[in-house]
């Protein structure tokens, strides 16, 4: 294992430090329990919108703390989820008196974590609101797995709710966009590498110089197949096909209800692509994988939308989730209706996003 | 009588047998998990015995509800929320308790594991904990209605998940990060099953020394 690290045990505080010394104009670091908050918080009468998740995605969450984005970030250790400790004091810190939105990847441990701060915020008197993210088309079904991850649509989804907010909705108007941002989006991504967690020192998985991982987690989760290499054309055409056939897919999702004081259950169907559709298209790294390549993937992303009738509106070009040094890309693409593509060009001003400011 | 120093002694002995089994538990993660449950299990347990000086006097209730609130913001993952919720929830059950009779142990165990389901929601054999838990509760309920006293009633509920744990070996995960391995998670036992009963027998083994 060779990376820029001082000692494993310190890289996210490390990291964390480095954010704080390097970004004051636009957050501050809490540390123990450890969360990052807007320079300004709490925003008086605005709803406070809070995420958070294992580190090793950066800039995903801290980076997008600020301005027209999120309120808090609450990171963990590399790959494994934050504590309930660190939303619930994340979110007595930002709490404007409007309430907070958790924005919840969906992956066992961080819904687990997050629904526990929920109940905690919730017994302090604050009020609050959870929507899962779950767009990886990668997984086919929700019956027999914990479900579809959360990837590529959380950007968009902190992007787009973190205007809305900015812009005066309130705590249930926020959770309504961010659901439907969520049912709008959904990605795929595939590896050409794997990464190494610095706890754990070595490579996650195994991946031969003559193969990669199609529809791969960005904890470096198995895919739905490994594949001899292809070219971009080829890869990029699979991944655009994979999320534009992608049919509807069905699960329960769990929410708060402020009322009842308690969880609801709701059953949510996102549409499947179509002729006609205006989207966001958002080619990712996964850290490892330079710019270029991402725009011989959007070529063929480009091209392929066109046939399919789709048009895309705006688009994201990147590394900004990523799954440490990991070679590979996602493409997500988000339906975007007015409100949508309002609320994405409205301004942001954060380390990891920065424009209309 | 379970009294409040045997409590307290279950929760060290706990501690000691999580460190013990801290690398066998990582192994079994590694096999269909993230490879850390072994790791995060010993470091929760380890933040126990720190915090367990400041309330070893109180009464069992509060003992139980601060070992769940120092295992929920110091183990992570999914495990944390689910044992911090069982300790939570049997400790609000038994709130001011100075010591348990055997309808109290029973319902300690109870309502914790009533937590665990509505925290994570699994059922029986998706190849979790609940698969160690379900069980045992079955076992201990039916041997309390029979006239059991209770280490032989806990007797049979350590028996029974130590078989439910052994039944997730050929299961298919449906929850968790296991899950997506689908076909893949089939011969391999559950971590979260087995550091259950790992705990469950620590309780055994605590009031059979004392």
């Amino acid at each position: 294992m060779k990376k820029l690290i001082n000692a494993v045990e310190d890289v996210v505080k490390e990291q964390l430090e480095g954010m704080a010394t390097a970004h004051p104009d636009m957050l501050k670091v809490h540390f123990e329990p450890n969360y990052v908050t807007r320079a300004d918080a709490p925003v008086q009468g605005k709803v406070a919108l809070i995420s958070g998740g294992g580190s090793g995605h950066e800039p995903m969450h801290g980076g997008f703390v600020g301005k027209g984005m999120l309120d808090a970030a609450c990171p963990g250790e590399v790959f494994t989820s934050p504590t309930p400790d660190q939303m619930y004091e994340a979110a007595k810190a930002v709490d404007g008196g409007a309430g907070v939105l958790f924005l919840v990847k969906n992956y066992t441990g961080d819904v687990l974590n997050f629904e526990t701060a929920a109940e905690l915020a919730y017994g302090d008197g604050i009020k609050v609101q959870s929507i899962l993210i779950d767009d990886d088309a990668a997984v086919k079904d929700s019956l027999y797995t914990a479900g579809r991850r959360g990837v590529g649509t959380t950007v968009l989804a902190e992007k787009i709710v973190g205007a809305a907010a900015e812009a005066g909705y309130d705590l249930e108007q926020c959770a309504d966009l961010a659901r439907k941002v969520n049912q709008n989006g959904r990605s795929i991504g595939i590896a050409l590498t794997s990464c190494t967690v610095p706890a754990a020192g070595k490579p996650t998985f195994d991946l031969g110089e003559d193969e990669y991982e199609f529809g791969i987690g960005i904890h470096g989760e198995p895919g739905r197949e490994r594949l001899p290499m292809a070219s971009a054309d080829e890869i990029g055409e699979k991944m655009a096909l994979a999320i534009l056939d992608d049919g509807p897919y069905t699960r329960t999702v769990r929410e708060w209800d402020n009322e009842s004081g308690d969880w609801v259950e709701k059953e949510l169907t996102d549409p499947p692509f179509k002729s006609g559709d205006q989207v966001i298209a958002f080619v990712n790294s996964m850290g490892g994988t330079p710019v270029s390549e991402l725009y011989a993937i959007y070529r063929k992303l480009a091209e392929i939308c066109e046939n399919k009738g789709v048009t895309i509106a705006r688009n994201l070009i990147g590394p900004y989730i990523t799954s440490l040094e990991m070679q590979g890309c996602s493409i997500t693409l988000l339906k975007a209706d007015d409100e949508i593509l309002k609320f994405w060009d409205a301004p942001v001003v954060t380390p990891g996003l920065r424009w209309g400011a | 009588m379970v009294t409040r120093d045997q409590i307290v002694h279950w929760l060290e002995a706990t501690a000691v047998v999580m460190k013990e089994n801290k690398e066998y538990l990582t192994q079994l993660d590694a096999a269909i998990g993230d490879a850390d449950h072994g790791i995060n299990m010993d470091r929760g347990f380890k933040k126990v015995m720190e915090k367990l000086p400041s309330v070893a006097d109180k009464d069992i209730g509060n003992i139980l509800k601060t070992t769940g609130m120092t295992l929920i913001s110091s183990v992570g993952g999914a495990s944390g929320p689910l044992y911090g919720t069982f300790f939570m929830r049997s400790g609000m059950a038994l709130a001011s308790k100075e010591e348990l009779n055997d309808e109290d142990l029973f319902k300690m165990l109870k309502t914790g594991v009533e937590g665990i389901v509505q925290r994570g929601r699994a059922q029986l054999e998706d190849k979790t904990m609940f698969d160690a838990w379900s069980p045992a509760l079955d076992a201990m309920q039916a041997a309390l209605d029979n006239g059991q006293n209770t280490h032989d009633a806990l007797k049979a509920a350590v028996d029974a998940a130590e078989q439910g744990m052994k039944n997730t070996i050929p299961l298919i995960a449906r929850k968790g990060r296991a899950s997506y391995l689908g076909e893949r998670s089939r011969g391999h036992q559950d971590p979260g099953a087995t550091s259950s009963y790992l705990m469950l027998n620590a309780l055994l083994d605590t009031l059979e020394n004392e």
